[in-house]
């Protein structure tokens, strides 16, 4: 039994604010005090105590969307040596060596997420036609509990079913490809645009036509979440919006939000899609607007995909937003696209404080943290490695928790961008509770992950003792202790030892007669054979299926 | 000699005999030949010794690059004159350079070769002593 | 018993549909394949039981053993190959090279590296073969030939394939091919243009040219006419979804990576017009998923070196010929291929001059000038695991016949164990 004691313990899902707490664990999980009608193996003996007076005690992180693995990611690896090279990482007797920055290697990765005390990492993008390679590298990323979303928005079967007025089908659908893919959840991206982009276009309204199918975004949005709250998904469809990066897109994703019509959503790196101003003239902020129809409704969670000054990568399956980016970059650029599912790109940039459009892109992500009301509806993430790598999630926090700071970023910005925004008068400043919100409790609930994000009886002992630091930035970003299922697995920053996390993925039933139909869907729409189509169980060395409602 | 571009490449014969080993009869015929355009195969007859090309006389030549050599059948193709292709194997192998100007992909096509015609002798061995240095 | 659904591991083609029959433990018959994949399964028999240390047999222990201590004591050891073996095996060679603190290249040094470095460069548009067959009406086939390397790619990916927009196969396609030489591929095209040898970095140049509207005061560029170049831009910027396959045409000859550079930056800029993509003929079956995994491990998809403890990537330096043609790596693990048949002469026979290890199912050339032959079994076989098509989509590799040989994955892991101790 291990005791973490005298801490001040941060755990909003069970309403613990900074109460001087013990916490106690055995056999991963954290268990009831000892002696007090629990497990309680005869009290410490033969455990551990950590003493944590004077640190804070917090669930481990839990990030809800990061780019990490598998076929987009690697191209981005692939294509951006002069990333990696300044960037490396040593191997040691028992971790292994890397390499990367926007775009690190797959050890790489899982270590510096664990150094930085995050234990939990969804990877937010994976067409399922390549679901075998995100799983391979998922094998192949330490220390975490990871999952992966499951793109969906453009996929042809579930288009022909929403053509053809056959949405129970769809619904048998995706509880098979979820079950195939071995994903976690139904992700969403710039549904019917990917598909017009093979087309050469894009979509810019929820009820522009899709070439070849003649069904709409607004459809396919609803359809997705009607699936998701019929097979009681742990978690909600996750949606990057139609018009990512537009000038003027702040309208379409408030008429995205009031679309879903009540049913839950989580729509994804919101910084992106709260542009207001005209299209095609300059960008001014939407976040006001977006944040108010954040606030007024409560079945809508979103991250904000905070711009990080600095170097960045941006990779998405919006092929036509890759190309964009290409042209107003002239940065070099990589298209995919993937038979009757999805497509994607990628696109190195830069985030400048002096680049009138970055900043704004800046001031915006932050203005969605400030207006918006409740810290349970707005995670904290910056979409890495699209807005910034991960491993600047600790500035973000102080940025947040620090309004001097803030004020002080403020000034080096480009003086345009400081006109229009409200962010100089807002005082805000977040708590640590809320920061355990956005980055931990929040995002689990989010998830639907009942044993994650909390410190409550039963969850998995994973959890994360900070020095209590003025500097909120190298506070969070170099942790006492990281415990993942109640084992040491980080030491002041360090890894002292190696763990392999469980991938979680959900199955729910579906009717098995829907195999004629996928049989028939194959021979039509794909190079590879229907059997060999979804990943083998023995492709997840710790696979978990999280049940459905 | 007559001097050609070369160029190297996989066949479907080389391909095919490859799985049945390396030291097969098959492999060494895929790989052991080179062809050539019938207007330069022509040309090289008449320079070639007497009998060179007859029926009975063979059709073999030496190959030589600044790298080294290799006795090859020859076949007649539809290449453009002045290009000769020898399929990948332990010959191509022998007159392609190390040097990969810092790419590390050697200099596989457009190598300058010389083609020598020859009295039949016995086919050559793959590996390491396939053709001399 | 009849086997369906199987994936043929030979080329970058990973035809799945491949129907294998079994009696008694072997391969009697196949239906679907092409004819080297047909070969490749017929002849897939069992090579040597035993590893051979100095030539001699012995036992796995003992050949272990040996292999260990060569490469410890080696001070630059080279691993090398891996494009035909599992992506569960290539995993754990890194893993090793991690732990020696050696090179790893695989045969993309000696293929479409020079892609690697374009598309590192320039990016690169492309798909999966499935939008080919669906969408291409103008495809493309520049220095590559495959009616010979890829024998079943026009049949099921791109010329006679019948799509969703392109059902009546070959007549809904304008097949281009350019290459210096007339092929059986380019029997089969609509157009041919034939360029001299190491011109096709002039040839794409002037296209980009000609594309951005620039004017040209000459007939000819690198023996092909400007009026072909003009005509087959037109083609390009017209058709409805375009194509180029490429191959060792390009990556092997004159400008090398630039010349795939060009090409890449040629079929972004066409999108400017209508939608084009490309994609490299990748050669053996799993050399994409040696990309794939030495990208994701290390950072770097080819030419990697471990000594200072972090991976550091340089072609030229790093890669395989290099390292042996200037005799600078002291041990060799050559896993999964053959270079003793493929490299130059002065690169291959280094090999033979200092300690070298092989992992292969057959007593290949290279197995013949190692000092430890240790047999595996043959991927998608004996050994199932996962492979990478040419446009990297992953395949289930499946066991069909066993053999008394380990896997590849196997034996590696075998050697890091004791590596370690």
């Amino acid at each position: 039994m291990i005791g973490i004691i005298n801490g001040e313990v941060y755990d909003p899902q069970n309403g613990i604010n900074g109460e001087v707490r013990d916490i106690w664990i055995e056999d991963g999980k954290i268990a009831s005090p000892p002696g007090l009608g629990g497990t309680g193996g005869g009290g410490t003996e033969g455990g551990q105590i950590i003493d944590a007076a004077g640190l804070v005690v917090m669930p481990g992180g839990v990030d809800i969307h990061s780019h990490i693995v598998g076929a987009k990611v690697n191209a981005g690896r692939k294509f951006r040596p002069e990333d990696h090279r300044d960037h490396v990482r040593s191997r040691t007797a028992y971790t292994r060596s890397g390499s990367g920055y926007t775009v690190p290697s797959t050890f790489m990765t899982g270590y510096g997420y664990a150094e930085m005390g995050y234990t939990t990492v969804m990877e937010a993008a994976t067409a399922p036609l390549v679901a075998r390679h995100t799983h391979e590298e998922l094998d192949d990323t330490p220390m975490v509990d990871k999952g992966a979303f499951i793109t969906m928005g453009n996929n042809h079967f579930i288009m022909k079913c929403i053509r053809d007025g056959q949405r129970e089908k769809a619904r048998h659908y995706v509880a098979w490809l979820l079950g195939a893919s071995k994903g976690y959840a139904i992700k969403i991206v710039n549904p019917g645009g990917v598909e017009n982009w093979k087309w050469g276009r894009n979509v810019g309204e929820l009820d522009d036509e899709v070439i070849g199918f003649g069904v709409t975004p607004r459809q396919i949005v609803t359809t997705l979440a009607w699936i998701n709250d019929e097979l009681g998904l742990p978690h909600m469809p996750h949606i990057h919006g139609i018009n990512l990066g537009q000038t003027g897109n702040a309208r379409t994703t408030v008429e995205t939000i009031e679309a879903l019509e009540g049913h839950r959503a989580h729509l994804c790196h919101l910084q992106f899609l709260s542009y207001g101003g005209e299209p095609g003239k300059s960008i001014r902020s939407g976040a006001e607007q977006v944040a108010r129809a954040v606030n007024e409704h409560p079945n809508v969670t979103i991250d904000v995909g905070q711009v990080v000054f600095g170097q960045a990568t941006t990779m998405t399956s919006d092929g036509p937003l890759q190309y964009r980016l290409h042209q107003l970059s002239g940065n070099k650029w990589i298209n995919d696209d993937v038979e009757g599912e999805t497509g994607g790109g990628i696109v190195p940039m830069q985030y400048k404080r002096n680049n009138l459009i970055n900043a704004v892109q800046w001031l915006i992500g932050l203005e969605l943290f400030l207006l918006i009301d409740d810290p349970w509806q707005v995670f904290l993430t910056t979409d890495h490695p699209n807005a910034g790598p991960f491993f600047c999630y600790p500035q973000v926090i102080k940025l947040l928790m620090d309004r001097e700071y803030r004020a002080e970023m403020l000034e080096g910005i480009h003086r345009r961008a400081r006109k229009g925004t409200l962010l100089p008068e807002i005082d805000r400043e977040y708590s640590l509770y809320e920061i355990a919100i956005v980055t931990r409790a929040g995002t689990a609930r989010a998830l639907g992950l009942q044993n994650k994000g909390h410190l409550g009886v039963g969850a998995d002992a994973d959890v994360t003792i900070y020095h209590k630091l003025d500097d909120k930035e190298a506070m969070f970003a170099r942790p006492y202790l990281v415990l993942k299922d109640g084992q040491v697995v980080v030491r002041d920053g360090q890894i002292v030892r190696e763990h392999q996390g469980r991938t979680l993925y959900v199955a729910p039933p579906y009717d098995p007669g829907i195999e004629t139909d996928l049989r028939a869907h194959f021979e039509e729409c794909y190079t590879v054979s229907f059997d060999n189509y979804p990943v083998a169980p023995e492709y997840l060395s710790r696979g978990e299926v999280i049940p459905c409602a | 000699m007559p001097k050609f571009i070369l160029i190297t490449g996989r066949t479907t014969g080389q391909g095919e005999a490859l799985h049945k080993g390396k030291e097969s009869d098959e492999y060494r015929q895929a790989t052991g030949l080179v062809e050539m355009n019938h207007l330069d195969r022509e040309r090289l007859a008449s320079l070639a010794p007497q009998g060179w090309g007859e029926p009975g006389g063979g059709q073999r030549v030496r190959v030589r690059t600044a790298f080294g050599e290799a006795e090859l059948e020859l076949r007649e193709s539809d290449l453009p004159e002045g290009m000769i292709f020898v399929p990948l194997g332990p010959a191509a192998n022998a007159l392609i350079g190390a040097e990969t100007r810092g790419t590390g992909m050697p200099d596989s096509k457009g190598l300058e070769a010389e083609v020598e015609p020859l009295v039949t002798s016995p086919p050559k061995l793959g590996g390491i002593e396939g053709g001399i240095v | 018993m009849k086997i369906e659904n199987v994936v043929c591991p030979f080329c970058g083609c990973l035809c799945d549909d491949i129907v294998v029959e079994v009696e008694d433990n072997r391969i009697t018959a196949v239906t679907k394949t092409c004819s080297v994949s047909r070969s490749f399964f017929l002849h897939a028999h069992t090579g040597p039981a035993h590893p051979t240390v100095d030539g001699q047999e012995v036992e796995w222990p003992e050949a272990l053993d040996v292999t260990a201590r060569i490469l410890a004591d080696s001070a630059s050891p080279l691993i090398y190959g891996l494009s035909s073996t599992a992506s569960e095996a290539q995993r754990k060679a890194i893993a090793l090279a991690d732990l020696l603190g050696a090179s790893i290249d695989s045969t993309s040094s000696v293929c479409h590296g020079p892609t690697t470095i374009g598309i590192q460069n320039q990016g690169e548009p492309t798909c999966t073969l499935g939008e080919v067959k669906h969408r291409a009406d103008l495809v493309v086939f520049w220095g590559c030939n495959p009616a010979e390397a890829h024998v079943r790619h026009f049949a099921r990916y791109s010329v006679s394939a019948r799509g969703k927009l392109t059902p009546q196969g070959r007549k809904d396609r304008t097949v281009v091919v350019v290459d210096v030489r007339p092929t059986r591929s380019s029997r089969t095209a609509d157009v041919f243009l034939q360029p001299r040898p190491g011109c096709d970095y002039e040839v794409l140049t002037a296209m980009r040219a000609l594309l951005k509207g620039e004017t040209s005061d000459v007939a000819e560029v690198g023996g092909v006419s400007v009026a072909q170049l003009v005509d087959l831009l037109e083609r390009m910027k017209s058709c409805r979804f375009g194509v180029i396959f490429f191959g060792m045409g390009v990556t092997q000859t004159g400008g090398k990576y630039l010349n795939i550079a060009e090409l890449l930056a040629l079929v972004a800029e066409l999108n400017a017009y209508t939608r084009f993509t490309t994609m490299p003929m990748r050669g053996h079956g799993n050399v994409a998923g040696a990309d794939c995994t030495l990208t994701w491990q290390t950072g770097y998809p080819f030419a990697i070196n471990f000594a200072r403890g972090y991976p550091q990537y340089n072609p030229g330096e790093f890669t395989a010929v290099d390292l042996l043609a200037r005799q600078e790596a002291d041990a060799a693990l050559i896993i999964a291929s053959d270079p003793v048949a493929h490299f130059p002469r002065r690169a291959a026979q280094w090999l033979s001059q200092i300690p070298t290890i092989v992992l292969d199912p057959e007593v290949n050339l290279t197995a013949r000038e190692a000092r430890v032959v240790l047999p595996t079994a043959v991927y998608g076989v004996s050994a199932a695991g996962t492979a990478y098509r040419m446009d990297n989509v992953p395949l289930p590799l499946k066991k069909i016949v066993d053999s008394p040989q380990p896997t590849d994955e196997q034996v590696l892991d075998w050697i890091i164990e004791r590596v370690k101790t």
